[in-house]
């Protein structure tokens, strides 16, 4: 049980490091876009410190989604996926394996490189920890819902754009709740109750995300 | 009757262009959530009744 | 419960149900048309106009029962998708399918409908109001619904990957409400506040009532004439079918 999760986490971990492009695309997508933003819109300081948590929490479920994509991708491709399938090993274990895998080669490091751009964008300290606090917890959120969005669409040759049209609507609440912790961080108030708030939306997502996920990994795989 | 003539009815108190285009977006709505399901119908008839035209003179010929 | 449970399977029976639906329609086609056409002249004409709105309250006869039934036609089709899942029954499937665009179109108008009604209340087209954001969220769920199914090749597997799709939303859409309303009131805008209205007489909610009932009637009626071609379509190579097609 608990086996299987670490191999499927090891093995993707694995796969992440020899092809270094999963690690580095995401992270440089993420950086590009940010960067995108005070040249579309201004430079000063005031501008760019009122629109960094926005920005940032935007750039970073953006590049989580365009990553998640290709989660079960080539394990459909090369038919692994099929064997997981057949296999005896509870699906939904290698589900979390997977999605926890790929928080680490995207989302973890997103959050680390996070505090280099938001100070580039002038966010207030107080603002940064409460960034981090709740990209931290925000973004293996975004891997589980994403998930879901990668196994309905496995199948498909051009899973790209629809993938973000069924999963960006239900990214809404963790965007919500990220930029109003930063906010209220920025504020000098206390986001302790945003904080709870998306710790419960994780266990949550944690329970239900990978059995919509397993679910429709079978139907792609059937059909 | 809440409204003193019918130019009155139709100006809506000076809101008319709104009460009205309102209605009328909803008008086209329903129109069309009601002409589709004919329109499939139909279209599903024309072309299964030529399918089987085309099956029975495969038939006729075949004997 | 075994006779209970073999009415079910009856009823799910396309057939039984294309047959059943045909002879319910006409009622519901009437019923539709009565109560619509009652609603909207008593709401249009003889309902007094509000003592703040003046006569532009009106459009609320047609909005507020097309965001009642956008919201509620998401859950129908939810729930057509649990049943499908669970009991593998085509006919809900099916349900699902005719369900989504129609949630959608009822949507959109709540959106339009209220974007008119809102230009000479607030003053401007669009606020960025907890209600009208939970809105086009729910409309995007729709487009999500709608464009996957668009996207598969093969039927069956569309249904089931529709179906999980949609109960994915249906658990999402309270959280999605509660976090967009918790941003609304953090963000609040000073100019336009929606406070509690006073209470209604009853010559103003009595058509308001009477036009819900006509949306669900409405929805009712386009849903079954638009499951009967897809029941059609469906079960295109059996004999009742094709005898309809030819007798028609």
């Amino acid at each position: 049980m608990h086996n299987i999760f670490f191999a499927t986490v090891r093995r993707d971990l694995k796969i992440a490091y020899r092809n270094s492009s999963d690690l580095l695309n995401p992270l440089a997508f993420f950086f590009i876009v940010v960067t995108l933003f005070p040249l579309g819109i201004s430079p000063s300081p005031q501008v760019l410190s009122g629109l960094a948590p926005g920005v940032l929490w935007v750039a970073a479920l953006l590049a989580t989604l365009l990553s998640v994509d290709g989660l079960f991708k080539s394990d459909y491709e090369d038919g692994s996926l099929e064997q997981i399938l057949i296999s005896p090993q509870p699906l939904f274990m290698v589900v979390l394996g997977k999605v926890v895998g790929h928080w680490l080669v995207t989302g973890f490091p997103l959050t680390l490189l996070t505090p280099v751009l938001a100070v580039m964008l002038f966010l207030p300290v107080d603002g940064i920890i409460a960034l981090e606090l709740t990209l931290l917890i925000g973004t293996p959120i975004l891997s589980l819902i994403g998930a879901i969005g990668a196994g309905l669409t496995v199948g498909l040759k051009r899973g790209g754009l629809l993938i973000s049209v069924l999963i960006l609507p239900l990214y809404v609440p963790v965007l919500i709740l990220g930029t109003l912790a930063v906010q209220a961080g920025v504020d000098g108030q206390s986001f302790a109750g945003h904080l709870l708030w998306m710790g419960s939306l994780l266990v949550m997502g944690l329970g239900l995300a990978p059995l919509a996920t397993a679910a429709g990994l079978r139907i792609s795989a059937s059909s | 009757m809440s409204f003193d003539s019918f130019s009155a009815f139709l100006a809506m108190g000076g809101h008319g262009l709104y009460v009205w285009s309102a209605y009328a977006v909803t008008l086209v709505v329903f129109a069309f959530n009601a002409i589709k399901p004919v329109l499939m119908h139909k279209r599903f008839l024309q072309q299964h009744k030529q399918l089987q035209r085309r099956e029975l003179a495969r038939e006729n010929t075949a004997q | 419960m075994g006779r209970v449970w073999s009415l079910f399977h009856k009823f799910a029976s396309p057939k039984w149900f294309y047959e059943i639906s045909g002879k319910l329609l006409p009622w519901f086609v009437a019923m539709t048309g009565l109560v619509l056409c009652t609603g909207v002249v008593w709401g249009l004409a003889y309902a007094p106009p509000d003592y703040q709105q003046g006569n532009a309250f009106r459009i609320m006869y047609i909005h507020v029962p097309a965001s009642i039934l956008a919201e509620s036609s998401y859950m129908m089709m939810a729930l057509a998708g649990a049943v499908g899942l669970i009991w593998k029954i085509k006919l809900a499937d099916l349900a699902l399918k005719t369900a989504a665009p129609l949630g959608a179109s009822l949507t959109f108008l709540s959106i339009a409908t209220g974007a008119i009604w809102g230009k000479p209340i607030w003053g401007t087209w669009w606020v960025w109001d907890a209600r009208l954001t939970s809105m086009l969220v729910l409309l995007f769920l729709f487009v999500g619904v709608i464009a996957l199914r668009s996207a598969m090749e093969n039927k069956e597997a569309a249904g089931k990957a529709c179906a999980i799709l949609a109960l994915v939303g249906l658990v999402n859409i309270p959280i999605i409400k509660m976090s967009v309303e918790w941003w609304f009131t953090l963000h609040q805008p000073s100019s336009f506040k929606l406070t509690e209205k006073p209470a209604m007489p009853p010559e103003m909610w009595i058509p308001l009532l009477i036009m819900v009932v006509g949306y669900y009637s409405a929805f009712a009626t386009a849903w079954m004439m638009r499951i009967r071609v897809e029941i059609l379509e469906q079960e295109n190579r059996t004999q009742w079918v094709r005898d309809r097609v030819r007798t028609a």
